[in-house]
């Protein structure tokens, strides 16, 4: 008796402590992962929700939001951003879901203190509920700086949690992220400069954004946004809050702890610079056009592809229905030696003594078998150019090599932290095409996937910057699949096509380029870029995302493929194919000068161009026309998923004017090639 | 000491930062930690005029247009 009578108020008391500190799980809804751009908030996210999202070694590798999970709430990965405001698209993106968030997660540097407690400091001032991650501590403690985040803790009022993304420390702490998550120490000459907006019922969020002069926030609110004094007064006052704070909390144990980066100043500076970049290109030349294309799809398109797998799948089906086997055996250089024909009107099966023979004499070393089956619906899918036996082959054993080649590729180069020094390097030659240097990132990511690039465009400052870069996107740039097959088509034809072709799509580039820049209306925004650190990529993160590119790569795709080869393979059987190659006959063999077969290839590369490209593979075209060929193809319409998210993004206008404009110029520009050099 | 714009700027060399230019740049150097009155050292000046410069431990790429708008002090 005695005891309870002492217990139950200390327990209330403990229980009430509780609850203001603690935020009340079941009422959080909405957590929102928040921080300037490149401070690790995908790799946090990851980690929270058992998702993947890319990371990169860029600001502005996350350019739309995703969501998911955590302890039964929604959890939002977001952009990132320096300040909450709509500045930009990506802002504008962070600032509808930071206002409708229940508890903000943020995510900042602890080497960038300065720059990232900005953000931090906003967000406290807008009354949100904040926990403060403090990443990138395994670096911050090599380079020696101390951080005091007893103190910083209580400067801001929230509390913080120490973590680091590489090491994981801290990452077990995350559990409580947002259980710890209060409304940091509030303003009162904010508060007061706010209150006449707070009395009308405006949330004290949406009045400091008003007050900052963000004129969607205000005529949201049906009200005047503040003027630019306003906001400049808020801004220093603000910034000097921070400088103070970081004044206090920081110091560096010893000068030396600076960052020395090296490699990065290299790669900057024009005289080391240029000759970096031409040693990287030329290491990826090597490492995808002569390792990955010649050894390993020789290895698996022949030996696995053709030799293992479609061979023992044609047999299978030949065991048990009428089929015709053509065999040739081949020397050193591919010649024909001998040619010998097996003929089973009633399946391989039925004809024992003659099956063994076959299996006996196509068990040579240089060995080209044919199986044709009688059965068209067995043709479509066995038969030479089979939905089953070819895509197959093309898709696992020619294509996925390569594209994971240059997955790979472009995952070391972004996370090395390369990519903003080439931007910066480069943004002088931008400046001309009406660009600056960031233009490179989404450039250079198209080398990869179009589709992905085009997503991109949104880290560019102005409208009229993306339609460039969407453009140039679209007509010029050969994705990673595309490149696949070109290095492939291009392989044994020698010096001479690749450097027409690449000369001619450089010339279409800076003519394209140039057009836009001076008839396009409007201005470009300057470069103002800040530059991670360079560093060694890190092999866990680059084979992640390389498996799961190559995943998304080969679930998109596949589909596509075994549409695309159904549905060719079914206009062959009724000789629509014939006629579309009729109809463009004039067209390909006059204008183009390549066999009228090759108007397939087109049809195929409305779907992807990857897949158009590889209608080229049995042509047999001389290595000129495989140049104008791929000519063609590269600026030829691009592949449905990109078009389609080209749409999303540009608009209908836009991006039908685009696609058309992709027609005109691959055929016009594809038949002055062919008429020079054929 | 002499006034001038940051494109002017040379490698290695410190200024001080009088005046930025007005608008939502502004306040976007604002927020990256730069301000009038801030030292800041340029790490390096590319042909044509991109300027690199370091504040802190942060290496901020700065576009000849920007720059050009940027008034400073050459110590
Ligand atoms: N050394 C170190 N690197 C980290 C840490 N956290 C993240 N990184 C690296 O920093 C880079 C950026 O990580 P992301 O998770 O993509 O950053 P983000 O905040 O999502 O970036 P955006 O989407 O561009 O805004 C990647 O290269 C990470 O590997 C950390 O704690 N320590
Ligand atoms: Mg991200």
């Amino acid at each position: 008796m005695k005891n309870d009578l002492i217990d139950v108020p200390q327990i209330k008391k403990t229980k009430e402590h509780i609850n203001d500190y603690q935020t009340n799980l079941d009422k959080v809804v909405k957590v929102v992962l928040v921080g300037n751009p490149n401070v690790g908030k995908s790799c946090i996210f990851n980690h929270m929700s058992g998702m993947y999202v890319d990371v990169s070694n860029f600001p502005g590798t996350t350019v739309s939001i995703t969501k998911s999970f955590f302890q039964g709430a929604e959890l939002y990965d977001t952009p990132g951003i320096y300040g909450v405001s709509s500045f930009n698209d990506e802002e504008r993106v962070a600032k509808d879901i930071i206002l409708s968030a229940d508890v903000v997660i943020n995510v900042v540097n602890g080497l960038h203190l300065e720059r990232d407690l900005f953000l931090t400091q906003q967000l406290i001032e807008m009354g949100k509920k904040v926990t403060l991650i403090l990443n990138f501590s395994d670096v911050v403690q090599k380079k020696k700086i101390k951080i005091n985040t007893q103190l910083l803790s209580e400067l801001l009022g929230v509390e913080i949690i120490e973590t680091s993304a590489v090491t994981k420390k801290g990452f077990d702490q995350l559990q409580n992220a947002v259980k710890l998550a209060k409304v940091g120490n509030q303003n009162l000459d904010l508060q007061f400069m706010l209150q006449h907006l707070i009395d009308k019922g405006i949330s004290k969020a949406e009045a400091l954004l008003i007050i900052e002069g963000d004129s969607i926030t205000a005529s949201k609110n049906f009200m005047q946004p503040g003027l630019s004094d306003d906001r400049e007064k808020i801004y220093i006052t603000r910034r000097s809050k921070v400088n103070e704070i970081v004044t206090l909390v920081e110091y560096e144990d010893s000068k030396k702890g600076e960052i020395f980066n090296q490699l990065g100043r290299l790669s900057l500076h024009p005289k080391t610079g240029v000759p970096i970049l031409i040693v990287i290109l030329s290491l990826v030349y090597f490492f995808i056009g002569d390792f990955v294309s010649q050894q390993v799809v020789d290895f698996t398109e022949n030996k696995i592809g053709k030799e293992l797998f479609e061979f023992n799948v044609k047999s299978f089906i030949a065991n048990f229905n009428e089929s015709t086997i053509l065999v040739s055996s081949l020397d050193e250089p591919g010649n024909v030696v001998e040619n010998k024909t097996f003929r089973f009107p009633n399946g391989m099966a039925s004809d024992t003594k003659l099956k063994n023979e076959f299996l006996t004499f196509s068990n040579k070393q240089e060995i080209a078998i044919d199986f044709q089956f009688s059965n068209p619906i067995l043709r479509l899918f066995f038969g030479e150019f089979g939905v089953i036996t070819m895509t197959i082959t093309y898709l696992f054993f020619l294509l996925l090599p390569l594209v994971i080649g240059f997955y790979f590729v472009m995952a070391i180069l972004e996370d090395s932290g390369y990519l903003p020094r080439l931007a910066t390097m480069m943004d002088r030659a931008f400046n001309k095409i009406g660009l600056n240097g960031k233009a490179v990132i989404p450039i250079m990511l198209g080398f990869g996937c179009i589709t992905m690039a085009n997503v991109t465009t949104r880290l560019l400052g102005t409208s009229r910057e993306k339609t460039i870069v969407t453009a140039i996107l679209q007509f010029v740039i050969p994705c990673s699949a595309q490149l696949a097959v070109i290095t492939v088509l291009l392989s044994g034809a020698g010096l001479k096509p690749l450097l027409i072709f690449v000369t001619v799509i450089t010339i279409v580039l800076i003519t394209l380029s140039t057009l836009m820049h001076k008839l396009l209306p409007g201005e470009s925004s300057p470069l103002l870029l800040d530059l991670p650190m360079m560093r060694i990529p890190r092999l866990d993160n680059i084979l992640k995302k390389t498996f799961f590119r190559s995943y998304g790569f080969m679930k998109e795709a596949g589909v596509w493929f075994f549409i695309g080869a159904i549905i060719i393979g079914i206009f062959e059987i009724f000789g629509i194919l014939e006629i579309w190659q009729n109809i463009l006959a004039p067209l390909t063999t006059e204008w183009l000068k390549l066999p009228k077969e090759t108007a397939t290839a087109f049809v195929m590369g409305m779907v992807r161009r990857d897949f158009g490209a590889a209608g080229l593979f049995d042509l047999n075209l001389t290595s000129m026309q495989v140049t104008v060929a791929i000519i063609t193809i590269t600026l030829f319409v691009p592949c449905i998923a990109s078009f389609i998210v080209m749409l999303k993004e540009r608009g209908l206008k836009e991006g039908f004017a685009i696609w058309v404009a992709t027609w005109i110029s691959a055929f016009t520009i594809g038949g002055i090639v062919a008429q020079i050099i054929i | 000491m002499s006034n001038s714009t940051l494109d002017k700027a040379q490698k290695g060399r410190l200024v001080t930062i009088i005046n930025l230019p007005f608008g939502e740049l502004r306040a976007h150097l604002i927020r990256l930690g730069i301000t009038e009155g801030d030292s800041i050292k340029c790490i390096e000046r590319l042909p044509g005029g991109t300027i690199v410069i370091q504040k802190n431990r942060q290496e901020i790429a700065i576009g000849y247009d920007l720059a050009k708008k940027i008034k400073i002090i050459l110590h």
